[in-house]
C-alpha cells in the first residue's frame, strides 16, 4: 500500500508536468485550412521535374525530394492522403540509372557526383541495379515521367517495353504503366485526383536546346509521328495536347495548379561555360592566327566577289589574341561557301551558348600527337556543342507560344498558375530565402559554401533537392493564394545539395 | 531512516540539474518552499548557501541539511509558417545539496556547503528542425564551499568562503542544416568533457536590528568553466567520406561562465509563528556573451553569440509553525529571462517565468526533521528566434513559438544537535 501511494505520487507528478500546450497548437486537426481545395487525392503529372529527377537520373533518395512529394508532406496537414511514387526499392546503390535485361541501358547512366580528386562531376562509379523490365504495373500519385514531351502523356504504347527498341517508349513509364498500351494521363486519372499539378512542355523545347539545336523546328507541322527526338514541338500541337490533359484532369471537378515553362537557355547547362573559355598567350595566338590565315584570306576573296557581305566576312574572320578567347564553331546558318573550299566557321560570340558538356571537350586534342588539333581552337566545334543566337530565338518563340496556351487554358478552367518560368530563373540568378540564406546555381566555384547553397543539380538542367524545396514552396504559395488555404511551406536549407565523393 | 539515506545517496550520484537557462534554484527545501528566499533567514544549515553570515545565529552546536529533488521539465516548440512542432522531453534532473555548520565558539562558526546551482538537461528529438543548434545538452556543476561565519555583534555578522567547482558538459548537435553521410544520416558532433575545475567565492553579511527583523546580503562570484586542450573530446560522426578526413575526432577548447549573483533581502516575524521573507537577486548574465568552441580540425572556431543581459529575480515567501511538529511554507518568485530577442537558442529555452512554491517540515524529534518542497515553473508561450547561426557566410534565423514548464519536487532531512 505504501509503495502504491509512492508510485501514484510519482505518476501524479508526471501528469502535472506533462507537455506544455500551446494556445493554438499546430499539430491538432483544424490548425490549417485547405480552403476551397480538396487535397485528399493529389496527383502530380509532368516530366522529370515532377519525378524528382536530379543529377542526371532518378535515384532512390533523390526521389524522396521530388517537389510533389515535399508538397504532399505538407498537404497531410490539410487532409492530404498518402502520396505514392514509382518504386525505386531496387535501387540498392542509390545511384539511379537503368539496366535493361541486366545490361546498362545506354543514355541512362548513374547519378552525377563531384569527384573531389578530379574536381568535376562524374557518373557515380557503381552499376545501376534498376531493371527496366521489372514492371510494377501501378498507377502512382507521382506521374512525372522523365523525358516526356507534352504529347507523350497521351501516347498509347509509351509504356510498352516492346517499343523501347525503336524509341517509342520511355523506360521510366515502362516500369510502372498499368498495361503496355495505357497512356500516362489515363493512369493518372484512374486515381480520381481531387487535386493535381501539371507541369509539362519543357522537353518540347529542351532537347532541341541541349542538343545544340541539331533538331528541327516543327512549328506548323502537326504530324508528331514524324518528329525526331530533338525537334521543337509545333505550338498548335502543344496547345491541343495541353487542353486535352487539363480536360482529363478536371473531368471530375478536381482543382489544381499548372506551371509555366522556364526559358531553358537560362539554366546552368547553357550558362556555365562562357562564350570565351580559351585562355591564350600572344605567341600561341599568333601561331593559331597563322593557321587560319588561308581561311581568313578566302573570306576576303568571297567578299570581294560579292559572294558574302563585308559584314559576314568580318563576322567569320578568325582572330585570337592574348587573354580569354572565344572558340571556333561550325555555324550552318552562314552562307554556304563549301563550293569554294571555304568552310562555315566563325568565332563564338556573347550571344551563343556553349552547352555544359563542352567544358570537358574544349581544349582537348582531337589527335593526341598533334598540338594544333585542339578542339574549339584548331578544330572547330560542331553544331551540337553550341546553341547559336538563331537557334535560341527559335526556342524562345516556341516557349512564348506554349506559355500563352498554358495561361489561356488554365484561366478558362479557373486553375491556379505557378510562374515556374520566374521561379527557375531565380534559382539560376540567385535568391534569398526568408531565413536569410542566399542560394545560387554556382556549384563549380569549388568553395565549401557551395555545398550549402547550390540549388541546381549537377546535370545543369534540374534543381537538386534543395531547389525542388523552393519549387514546392512556390507551388504552395500559389495554391494558398488561389484556394484560400494556408498550407505551410518548407525550409529549403534542410534539404541536401550536391554529393561529393573523395574518389570515383 | 536508512531508506531515506539510501535514496539521498543515489541522488548524489546523479548530479545533473534542470534549468530553462542553466541556473537551477533548488538549494534547500526549507528555503525553496518559501519562494527560494533565504538571504535574511536563519532556520537551518541552508544558510551556508543563502547567506554564510547567518550560520552564527543558528541554534545548536551542529546543523546539517541534506536534500535532493527531481526535476521534470518540458519545452514545446512549434513554427506555424512551416508546420514544425517538436517537444524537448528532458530526462529527469536531480539537483541536490548538503550543508553542515558547526559552532566553534560563540562568535565563530565553520561549515561546508555542497550544492548544484547550475546545470541543464535538454533533449530534443534527434534531427529535429533545430538540430543544427542542439540535439541534446547536459551541463552539470557541483559547488563545494568551505565556509566560516563571524559574529561581530549580536546584530551583525559576516561570512563567506572559497568555492571549488567541478563540472561536466556533453553537447551534441548536427554540423549543418543538411549535411549527411552517404546513407543520409546527418553529420553531427558531440563535445564531452568532465572534471572541469574552477574556483570562486561567496561572501555575505547579516544585520539583525531587532529580534524580529533581519537584513541580509550575499554575493557569489563569477566562475568561468574553461575547457582546456586535452580536457575533453570532440567526436565527429556520420561525415561523408569526402569530408571525413578534415573532421577527425580530437579535443576542443571552450569556456562557459557561471555568472555572479548578488542577493539582498529582508525577513521579519509579524508574530511568534509567522516568518515572511523578501529577496531580490541580480544575476550578472552579461558574462555570457558567446559560446565559442574551438575545434582543431576543419570545423575551426564555432562562434555562437549569446549576448545575455543581467536579470533579476523577485522572491517572496512565508512560513507558519502550524504545530510543534509541523511547519508549512509557501512562496512565489518571478524570474526574468536573461535572453535578448533574437538570441533565443533552443539549448537554453528560458523565457520569463512565474514560480509557485510550497512545502513543509515535519519534526520527527528534537533533532531530526524531514523537509519537503514542490516548485511549479510556468512560462507564457513566447515567439522568439535565434538569428546568429552562420551557414556559408550568412546569418540564418531559427524562429518559432516556445512554451515550457517544469515541476520540481524534493525531500530532505535536517539534523540539529
Amino acid at each position: 500500500m505504501k509503495n502504491n501511494i509512492k508510485y501514484l505520487a510519482i505518476l501524479a507528478l508526471g501528469l502535472f508536468a506533462c507537455e506544455p500546450e500551446f494556445d493554438n497548437p499546430i499539430d491538432e486537426s483544424g490548425a490549417y485550412t485547405s480552403g476551397s481545395a480538396d487535397f485528399s487525392t493529389f496527383v502530380a503529372v509532368g516530366n522529370s521535374l515532377t519525378a524528382g529527377y536530379m543529377d542526371g537520373t532518378v535515384f532512390r533518395s533523390g526521389q524522396q525530394n521530388s517537389f510533389p512529394n515535399i508538397m504532399a508532406e505538407k498537404f497531410a496537414l490539410v487532409g492530404g492522403g498518402t502520396f505514392t511514387q514509382p518504386s525505386f526499392e531496387d535501387d540498392v546503390n542509390d545511384a539511379g540509372g537503368f539496366l535493361l535485361q541486366g545490361s546498362p541501358l545506354p543514355g541512362f547512366g548513374t547519378r552525377l557526383v563531384i569527384d573531389a580528386s578530379e574536381g568535376g562531376p562524374e557518373n557515380l562509379n557503381v552499376t545501376s541495379t534498376v531493371e527496366v523490365s521489372n514492371l510494377q504495373q501501378t498507377a502512382y500519385n507521382n506521374m512525372g515521367v522523365p523525358g516526356a514531351k507534352s504529347f507523350h502523356l497521351g501516347a498509347p504504347g509509351y509504356g510498352n517495353i516492346e517499343n523501347l527498341a525503336f524509341g517509342a517508349a520511355n523506360p521510366y513509364f515502362v516500369r510502372h504503366a498499368t498495361s503496355p498500351n495505357i497512356t500516362v494521363i489515363e493512369d493518372a486519372t484512374s486515381l480520381n485526383p481531387t487535386f493535381f499539378t501539371l507541369w509539362i512542355g519543357n522537353n518540347d523545347i529542351l532537347s532541341y536546346a541541349t542538343s545544340g539545336g541539331v533538331g528541327v523546328d516543327r512549328t506548323g507541322d502537326p504530324n508528331v509521328l514524324g518528329y525526331g527526338g530533338n525537334d521543337i514541338t509545333d505550338p498548335g500541337v502543344f496547345a491541343f495536347t495541353y487542353q486535352g490533359l487539363v480536360d482529363a484532369l478536371t473531368a471530375n471537378g478536381a482543382k489544381g495548379v499548372v506551371a509555366t515553362l522556364p526559358d531553358v537557355t537560362s539554366i546552368p547547362y547553357f550558362t556555365t561555360v562562357p562564350y570565351n573559355p580559351v585562355p591564350m598567350d600572344a605567341g600561341t595566338a599568333a601561331f593559331v592566327n597563322n593557321a587560319y590565315a588561308t581561311y581568313n584570306g578566302g573570306l576576303q576573296f568571297a567578299a570581294g566577289n560579292g559572294l558574302i557581305t563585308a559584314a559576314e566576312a568580318a563576322q567569320r574572320t578568325i582572330t585570337f589574341a592574348a587573354g580569354q578567347n572565344p572558340v571556333v564553331i561550325v555555324d550552318e546558318d552562314l552562307t554556304n561557301l563549301s563550293g569554294f573550299g571555304i568552310p562555315s566557321y566563325r568565332m563564338s560570340t556573347v550571344n551563343d551558348l556553349l552547352i555544359l558538356p563542352s567544358s570537358g571537350f574544349i581544349g582537348t586534342q582531337a589527335d593526341p600527337n598533334d598540338p594544333s588539333s585542339v578542339n574549339g581552337v584548331g578544330i572547330p566545334l560542331a553544331d551540337n556543342w553550341v546553341l547559336t543566337a538563331d537557334e535560341i530565338q527559335l526556342v524562345r518563340n516556341a516557349r512564348t507560344a506554349y506559355n500563352n496556351a498554358i495561361i489561356a487554358i488554365a484561366t478558362e478552367k479557373d486553375l491556379a498558375i505557378a510562374d515556374m518560368a520566374a521561379t527557375l530563373e531565380v534559382l539560376v540568378s540567385g535568391l534569398r530565402t526568408a531565413d536569410g540564406q542566399i542560394y545560387t546555381n554556382n556549384y563549380f566555384d569549388g568553395s565549401s559554401n557551395a555545398i550549402s547553397t547550390a540549388v541546381f543539380s549537377l546535370d545543369g538542367v534540374h534543381p537538386n533537392s534543395r531547389g525542388y524545396a523552393i519549387v514546392a514552396n512556390e507551388f504552395i504559395r500559389v495554391i494558398n493564394e488561389k484556394y484560400g488555404s494556408d498550407v505551410p511551406g518548407v525550409t529549403a536549407g534542410y534539404y541536401p545539395g550536391v554529393t561529393v565523393v573523395p574518389t570515383n | 531512516m536508512k531508506k531515506l539515506l539510501l535514496v539521498l545517496t543515489i541522488a548524489f550520484s546523479a548530479s545533473v540539474m534542470y534549468a530553462g537557462g542553466y541556473r537551477v534554484g533548488v538549494q534547500g527545501h526549507k528555503q525553496l518552499a518559501m519562494g527560494h528566499t533565504g538571504v535574511a533567514v536563519v532556520t537551518s544549515a541552508e544558510s551556508a548557501f543563502f547567506n554564510p553570515a547567518g550560520l552564527v545565529y543558528l541554534d545548536g552546536k551542529l546543523n546539517v541539511s541534506l536534500g535532493a529533488a527531481a526535476v521534470l521539465s518540458n519545452t514545446s516548440y512549434q513554427n506555424r509558417e512551416f508546420g514544425y512542432s517538436s517537444e524537448a522531453d528532458n530526462p529527469v534532473g536531480t539537483p541536490f545539496y548538503a550543508y553542515g555548520a558547526y559552532k566553534i565558539n560563540d562568535w565563530l562558526s565553520a561549515g561546508i556547503a555542497i550544492y548544484t546551482p547550475y546545470g541543464s538537461r535538454v533533449e530534443w528529438p534527434t534531427d529535429w528542425e533545430g538540430s543544427h543548434l542542439v540535439n541534446n545538452i547536459e551541463l552539470s556543476a557541483i559547488f563545494v564551499q568551505p565556509t566560516i561565519a563571524i559574529k561581530i555583534s549580536d546584530k551583525l555578522s559576516v561570512g563567506g568562503g572559497p568555492i571549488y567547482v567541478t563540472g561536466a558538459v556533453n553537447f551534441n548537435r548536427n554540423l549543418s542544416r543538411s549535411l549527411t553521410d552517404e546513407n543520409g544520416v546527418r553529420s553531427n558532433v558531440t563535445i564531452d568533457a568532465s572534471g572541469i575545475n574552477a574556483w570562486g567565492y561567496s561572501v555575505g553579511a547579516m544585520f539583525r536590528p531587532t529580534e524580529d527583523f533581519t537584513l541580509g546580503f550575499n554575493y557569489r562570484s563569477r566562475i568561468d568553466m574553461d575547457v582546456e586542450r586535452g580536457d575533453g573530446t570532440a567526436d565527429f560522426e556520420n561525415l561523408p567520406a569526402a569530408l571525413a578526413p578534415g573532421f577527425a575526432d580530437g579535443d576542443f577548447t571552450a569556456s562557459l561562465p557561471l555568472p555572479a549573483e548578488l542577493t539582498f533581502g529582508a525577513s521579519f516575524k509579524p508574530s511568534e509563528k509567522w516568518l515572511v521573507a523578501f529577496d531580490y537577486t541580480r544575476t550578472f548574465w552579461d558574462a555570457y556573451q558567446s559560446l565559442d568552441v574551438q575545434f582543431f580540425n576543419s570545423a575551426g572556431l564555432s562562434r555562437n553569440p549569446r549576448a545575455y543581459k543581467n536579470s533579476s529575480i523577485y522572491k517572496i515567501g512565508a512560513q507558519y509553525e502550524a504545530t510543534q511538529k509541523v511547519t508549512v511554507r509557501a512562496g512565489f518568485y518571478f524570474d526574468e529571462s536573461p535572453i535578448r530577442d533574437g538570441f533565443f537558442a533552443p539549448e537554453t529555452p528560458r523565457p520569463d517565468s512565474v514560480n509557485f512554491t510550497a512545502g513543509f517540515s515535519y519534526n520527527l524529534n528534537s533533532k531530526w526533521a524531514i523537509d519537503a518542497s514542490v516548485l511549479y515553473v510556468h512560462s507564457n508561450e513566447i515567439q522568439n528566434s535565434y538569428d546568429y547561426f552562420e551557414e556559408a557566410g550568412q546569418r540564418l534565423s531559427f524562429a518559432g513559438e516556445y512554451k515550457s514548464n517544469a515541476l520540481v519536487a524534493g525531500i530532505g532531512v535536517s539534523y540539529k544537535l
